[in-house]
């Protein structure tokens, strides 16, 4: 049924545009996953691309080396990520924010280094011979799921107390939130999605290098958080978008631009920060225009009881108009 | 064999030490780790080789005036990207100096392009033993301008109304405003003089290898921030400290393992610490106050 | 026995003392003063009591279980919840956010149940909402639920925080100086809500600079100085305790803050 659509994609978009697209969708999965973490988390990740680095050799090795196929090696290769997510994330996380950058940064670096260094990975040479199993539309399903799955997090007991270690970490902890455990439960289901990003890139580009995913490509990805909007899914998406097809669209129109995009990248990290903080999109606690909508409609609050609420009485459900849905 | 090792390591990280000493103190005034540090001392370094190469000056004078143009660099970098910052959260600004970082960088590549130059000492380099140790005048000069260049600052910092300055803003700002200090000044003093020392370091390792590029100072910079954590941020001579054993602890490492690991070993290091005694050897416990 | 012991409580910052051999029991249902000089140690104590800093010395027994050794979250879920001195709100959250994020700990949706919303987790979800829309009303700022917390004006702030606060559900509520900042008939509403609280059978600790309201509501004072307790009893007995004057150096006991 894939194939059909990719049938039907391939005949009205040229391969360029689609190649184009599909990056960009890995790209939208690679910053969404990261907005998690930075944005609605707070914590400054500055390694992200490892974690691509990591599903993205697992699922190039299992396929090259141990004939696995693309449907087992991708979610491998999530899982593998999301381990790693976990070892890296279980001692860091307990540091407090310039600290923490600074340690992701520093996995990230050693998770480089040593794909550089080790005979299995290819090392310097890289990783050659995956075959083409990536396509747009499973690209677009992929970049589907985990926006409906961040976003159903995002809107749940675990997405308010992820923004509640944002906003104030003591507080947090004061509220009951286990903040060690939530911020590696973020970090982890971020190095997920990073995982199956970087899976999907590997099926794609068919050949894999260490300096695909040094440090400057994850600034690149948070560039793309920061100018979407800090804690906002869409903003992500938009920014992915916009700064995977500037780059190229430059390229044809201004070449001599385009080379020098990161030192836009830069100017553009700092002018956000000072002028507009909050990114393009702004960060909204409730995310889309579906939930601003059912927002406005149940600020109109229950009909409440008259008197005081009795403590530890669950409270019977109210009238209201409430459609339920978080 | 073991004690040429500890030489060779103590060259470099001295001027380790010198990139660690403006971190800490940025960090101490601010509670910022100014990324862009590193770019920074390869502005410095190639400042210098401009200034010996085209403008053809003498040492001396081409290493302050290295020094004194960089200083002029970091105010510039503070005024734009960190002071509208002052007020909002440490994730804006953090983000804010890894933009500087890779504005300075890259606008170095286009102006320079990605090649790297030769930086030859315009001094005779004479090389020679001491005991069983080889060394030469390059190293040595190496060695004495970092220590130089620390006891200066350790003067700046004990004895003039700058240095008490600089260590009032750094326990309480707002307090130290109040008692008449002009924070801002003090701030851009601050970046002024660790952007010299930076510099002193690039001009150095310019020469010491024989290279300067607009990337050299992605490492340096990782690794003097390393230097920073490991003795302790905000404490100066934990810089200097840090500084030194990084230096030397990263030669043993090369000599154990193999200089592909190089890097690697600062980044363990760094780990570690920040796992098992993130306050660094010297530095202090901090409590947030809640 | 008392709801919460605190015996010979010490806690040391390297080498300054700030809570120094505490002891204080407090009472099922009761309403507690702290008082003291700034300095004295208050803010310390609550800080010990809710796990963010551990005792160096001393024990710390609640309803039977001891504190010394547990995190703030674990505290929280064996029923004490706080305000803070300087409001500690979630500033980009809306109101009734901040009010159902006190409530964590008392549902129980996990990680996998928040992606793939049942029906349970939604009624959870539902329920928290308007418990906490019941909560502000309590607190009285009916209205504000969608206003972000930051836009808020100062004393709605603090009585948000106090919502929060019992969104946890808590036996015990600490309060640290709730009262700061407000003028004669907030702190009138402030001493009726937490007369409310009273009826609700939750005791209060109360952090207060505000001699009249603490004297008007306390039933017991402890008061502290530099660290030390060095009186206990009933508002009239401590008004006339020689020692509590002395180290108020004779600051007039009717100053509000």
């Amino acid at each position: 049924m894939l194939d059909w659509a990719d049938g039907l994609l391939r005949s009205f978009i040229n391969p360029y545009y689609y190649g184009i697209l599909v990056t960009i969708g890995i790209n939208i999965i690679l910053a969404l996953s990261l907005n998690l973490v930075t944005g609605f988390t707070g914590q400054l990740h500055l390694g992200h691309a490892a974690f691509m680095a990591v599903g993205a050799y697992t699922a190039g090795l299992l396929a090259t080396k141990a004939g696995v196929g693309f449907a087992v090696a991708v979610p491998a290769a999530g899982l593998a990520a999301a381990l790693a997510g976990v070892v890296v994330g279980l001692p860091t996380l307990r540091l407090r924010g310039d600290y923490l950058a600074i340690a992701t940064l520093g996995f990230g670096e050693i998770v480089r280094i040593t794909l550089l260094n080790l005979d299995i990975t290819g090392g310097p040479f890289g990783l050659r011979g995956i075959p083409r199993q990536t396509n747009l539309p499973i690209v677009i399903l992929a970049v589907v799921i985990a926006f409906a799955v961040l976003r159903s997090l995002v809107n749940s007991r675990v997405g308010r107390a992820l923004v509640a270690i944002r906003e104030d970490e003591v507080a947090a902890q004061t509220m009951g939130i286990d903040t060690t455990r939530y911020k590696v439960t973020a970090f982890t289901v971020a190095a997920f999605f990073a995982g199956v990003a970087g899976a999907l890139f590997a099926y794609w580009f068919r050949y894999l290098n260490p300096s695909s995913f040094g440090f400057m490509v994850s600034i690149e990805l948070l560039a793309m958080v920061v100018f979407g909007g800090l804690g906002n899914l869409l903003g992500s998406a938009l920014g992915a978008g916009v700064m995977t097809y500037l780059p190229e669209f430059l390229r044809t129109v201004a070449p001599a631009i385009a080379e020098r995009r990161l030192v836009f990248y830069g100017a553009l990290l700092v002018i956000v920060m000072i002028l507009r903080p909050n990114g393009l999109l702004g960060t909204s606690s409730e995310q889309g225009w579906l939930e601003v909508w059912l927002a406005r409609r149940r600020s109109r609050p229950p009909e409440a009881r008259s008197g005081a609420p009795r403590h530890g009485t669950p409270p019977a459900a109210q009238g209201g108009g409430d459609g339920g849905a978080a | 064999m073991f004690a040429q090792q500890l030489l060779n390591g103590l060259v470099t990280g001295s001027t380790y030490a010198l990139i660690a000493l403006g971190y800490t103190m940025v960090y101490g005034v601010l509670q910022l780790i100014n990324f862009a540090h590193g770019e920074i001392y390869m502005m410095g370094a190639f400042t210098g080789l401009l200034l010996v190469t085209v403008a053809k000056l003498p040492f001396p004078l081409a290493l302050l005036l290295a020094m004194g143009s960089t200083a002029l660099l970091g105010v510039v970098i503070e005024f734009l990207a960190y002071r509208p910052l002052r007020r909002s959260s440490r994730l804006s600004v953090l983000i804010s100096a890894i933009g500087m970082s890779i504005f300075v960088q890259n606008v170095a590549l286009w102006i320079w392009g990605p090649s790297t130059r030769s930086f030859l000492p315009p001094f005779p380099v004479t090389a020679f033993t001491i005991g069983s140790l080889r060394t030469n005048t390059l190293e040595l000069l190496t060695l004495a301008v970092a220590l130089a260049m620390m006891v200066g600052l350790h003067l700046l910092v004990t004895r003039t109304k700058l240095g008490k300055a600089m260590r009032a803003v750094a326990q309480d700002r707002e307090t130290a405003a109040l008692m008449g200090v002009n924070v801002n000044r003090t701030i851009a003093f601050t970046f002024a003089i660790g952007s010299s020392l930076a510099a002193a370091a690039g001009v150095m390792v310019g020469m010491l290898f024989n290279a300067v590029t607009p990337t050299m100072g992605v490492m340096p910079g990782l690794k003097g921030f390393v230097a920073a954590v490991l003795g302790g941020i905000g404490h100066i001579p934990g810089a200097m400290v840090g500084g030194l054993v990084l230096g030397m602890v990263e030669v043993l490492g090369v000599a154990l393992l193999s200089s592909q690991w190089r890097d690697a070993v600062a980044f363990a290091i760094l780990i570690l610490v920040l796992l098992y005694r993130p306050s660094g050897l010297l530095g202090r416990r901090t409590q947030e106050k809640v | 026995m008392a709801l919460l012991e605190v015996r010979e409580l010490t806690m040391e910052f390297g080498g300054l003392r700030a809570v120094d051999d505490v002891t204080f029991d407090v009472h099922q249902g009761e309403i507690l003063s702290i008082i003291g000089p700034n300095g004295a140690g208050k803010t310390t104590v609550f800080n010990v009591l809710t796990g963010l800093y551990h005792p160096t010395r001393g024990e710390i027994v609640f309803n039977g279980h001891r504190l010394n050794e547990l995190k703030p979250y674990q505290i929280t879920a064996l029923g004490i919840a706080r305000t803070f001195q300087n409001i500690r709100l979630f500033r980009e959250m809306t109101v009734w956010e901040n009010v159902v994020v006190g409530a964590h700990t008392r549902l129980k949706s996990g990680f996998f149940p928040s992606i793939f919303k049942g029906p349970a987790t939604r009624r959870e979800e539902r329920a928290a909402r308007e418990q906490a829309y019941r909560h502000l009303e309590f607190v009285g700022l009916r209205g504000l639920e969608t206003a972000k917390a930051r836009q808020l004006p100062y004393g709605a702030q603090r009585r948000l925080e106090i919502a929060r606060a019992l969104a946890a559900d808590p036996r015990l509520l600490l309060l640290d100086e709730p009262a700061a900042g407000m003028n004669a008939t907030e702190t009138a509403e402030l001493m009726e809500l937490i007369r409310k609280l009273k009826r609700q059978s939750i005791t209060v600790i109360l952090i207060e600079h505000d001699m009249r309201m603490v004297m008007d509501i306390s039933e017991r004072i402890v008061v502290l100085d530099h660290g030390r307790k060095i009186a206990e009893g009933t508002p009239d007995e401590v008004r006339r305790n020689e020692a509590v004057i002395a180290a108020y150096l004779g600051a007039s006991a009717s100053a509000g803050h």
